[in-house]
C-alpha cells in the first residue's frame, strides 16, 4: 500500500498575516512518539518539540532536522556581536511575508516586535507588504532580504553599500544574509508540507 | 578532509576576512556543512537514491540560475542521459518567483499568477515518474511555495515515494534554497570588501 497524504481537521484558515498565534496542521503522517528510536528524539534537540506535529514529520530524516536545528539556532541565537536580534527575525519576518508564509511571519513577527518593541513597524510590514517604509535602517534590511528571496537572485553591491550606510559592519551584513536564505529554507518547509490554522 | 561546501562555492579561503566572520558563527558553519552531508552522502540513503539526490539538486539550482552551484551539483550526477534530461527539464521551467495565490480574502490582491511545471513528454519520459514528480513539486516550492497543497505530495506518493522520502526530497529543495543563498550573498560580500 502506498502512503497517503492526510486531510486536516476542519480548521478557520487566516485570510491576513498576523502577529497572533496560529497553529499548522500536516499534509503527511508525522511519527508517533512511540515509534521514536532514541536517534529521532535527539534529531528534535529542544524534547518538547516532540509535542509538535511539525518536528515529528521532519523527524522522519532525523539527521537532517538536527543539522537544520543547529543551524537555525546558531543564526538567530548567537548574538555575540553582529546584527542585533530584532532585525535578524525582521529579515525573516520580509522574507516569509514575501514567499507568503503566514504561519513562520506569526512566529517572527512576535520576536521581531518583542526585541524592536516597534510593534506598529511590524504590523504595518504584515499588513502592507515588504515595500512598506518603516524607516532607513528597517529599510535597507528588508530590501537585502527580498532581493535575496528573488528566484533569481537579486542581490547586489548595492544592498551591501546600503546596509554599510546604516552601521552595519561585514559580520552583521553576513547575519542578514544567513537570516534571510535560512527562512527561505524554513518556509518552504512549512508552506509544503501543511497548512497554517488559526485556533 | 572533507571539503566545506560553502566556503568552496564562495572561494573562502583560511584567514580570509569572511574566513573570520564565518567563524563567528561556528556552528551555522558546521551544520550548514552537516546539513549537506546529510541530504547528499547520507550513511543510508534510504528511499532516495543518490543519482536521485544530485539530480533533484542539479534541477533546483538550475532553476536559479547559479552556474558555479550548477555545475558542482552537476558532478555528482552518473554518466548517461539523466543530465540532458534535467538540463532540459531547467530549460522548459525556468521564469521568477516568487508568485502564486493567497486564501481568498483581504490577499488576494497581491495574487500573482505565474506558471506551473510543464515539460514536454519526452522529458518526462527520460526522467522517470518518480523524478518527474519529484520536479512538479520543486518547481512549486523554488517559485510558487504559497500554492503547495497536499495534491502535489499526492501525487508523490502515487509515483511511489514514501512519506519519509518525501520529507527528504522536500530538505533537499528547501536546504538547497538556503545554500544557494549563503553562497550568492557571501559572494556579493566578498567582492565588496
Amino acid at each position: 500500500m502506498p502512503d497517503t497524504t492526510l486531510t486536516p481537521p476542519a480548521h478557520t484558515v487566516p485570510v491576513a498575516f498576523t502577529r497572533a498565534q496560529v497553529d499548522w496542521l500536516p499534509w503527511l503522517e508525522p511519527m508517533a512518539p512511540e515509534e521514536m528510536t532514541e536517534r529521532h528524539r535527539l534529531a528534535l534537540v529542544d524534547a518538547v518539540r516532540i509535542k509538535s506535529p511539525y518536528f515529528r514529520l521532519l523527524a522522519r530524516d532525523p539527521d537532517a532536522l538536527e543539522a537544520r536545528t543547529r543551524a537555525d539556532k546558531d543564526i538567530f541565537y548567537n548574538t555575540n556581536a553582529g546584527l542585533p536580534r530584532a532585525e535578524r527575525e525582521l529579515a525573516a519576518t520580509a522574507v516569509s511575508r514575501l514567499n507568503g508564509c503566514v504561519y513562520c511571519a506569526s512566529v517572527h513577527a512576535r520576536f521581531s516586535a518583542t526585541y524592536s518593541k516597534r510593534e506598529a513597524d511590524v504590523d504595518r510590514l504584515l499588513a502592507e507588504g515588504v515595500g512598506t517604509d518603516l524607516g532607513e535602517s528597517w529599510n535597507a534590511v528588508v530590501a537585502a532580504s527580498v532581493a535575496l528571496t528573488e528566484t533569481p537572485l537579486a542581490l547586489g553591491p548595492e544592498h551591501v553599500a546600503r546596509l554599510r550606510a546604516d552601521g552595519l559592519d561585514d559580520l552583521a551584513i553576513a547575519d542578514v544574509i544567513q537570516s534571510a536564505a535560512f527562512f527561505n529554507w524554513a518556509n518552504r518547509l512549512m508552506l509544503s508540507l501543511g497548512e497554517p490554522a488559526l485556533p | 578532509m572533507t571539503v566545506d561546501v560553502i566556503d568552496r562555492l564562495v572561494g573562502i579561503t583560511p584567514g580570509s576576512p569572511l574566513d573570520g566572520i564565518r567563524a563567528q558563527r561556528p556552528e551555522a558553519r558546521t551544520h550548514a556543512q552537516k546539513s549537506y552531508e546529510a541530504l547528499f552522502t547520507p550513511a543510508d540513503a534510504g528511499g532516495v537514491t543518490s543519482a536521485e539526490r544530485f539530480a533533484l539538486a542539479f534541477y533546483v539550482v538550475g532553476l536559479h540560475g547559479e552556474a558555479e552551484t550548477a555545475a558542482f551539483y552537476g558532478e555528482g550526477l552518473p554518466p548517461g542521459g539523466l543530465r540532458e534530461a534535467v538540463e532540459s527539464a531547467v530549460a522548459q521551467t525556468r521564469t521568477h518567483g516568487p508568485y502564486g495565490a493567497f486564501p481568498a480574502g483581504p490577499l488576494s490582491r497581491e495574487d500573482k499568477a505565474g506558471p506551473a511545471y510543464a515539460v514536454d513528454a519526452a522529458t518526462t519520459s527520460a526522467l522517470g515518474p518518480r523524478l518527474a514528480a519529484a520536479f512538479a513539486h520543486a518547481h512549486m516550492l523554488v517559485y510558487h511555495p504559497r500554492d503547495a497543497g497536499p495534491d502535489t505530495l499526492a501525487a508523490m506518493l502515487a509515483a511511489g515515494w514514501t512519506t519519509t522520502d518525501v520529507v527528504t526530497l522536500s530538505q533537499i529543495v528547501s536546504f538547497l534554497s538556503f545554500q544557494i543563498r549563503v553562497v550568492a550573498g557571501f559572494r556579493v560580500l566578498r567582492r565588496a570588501s
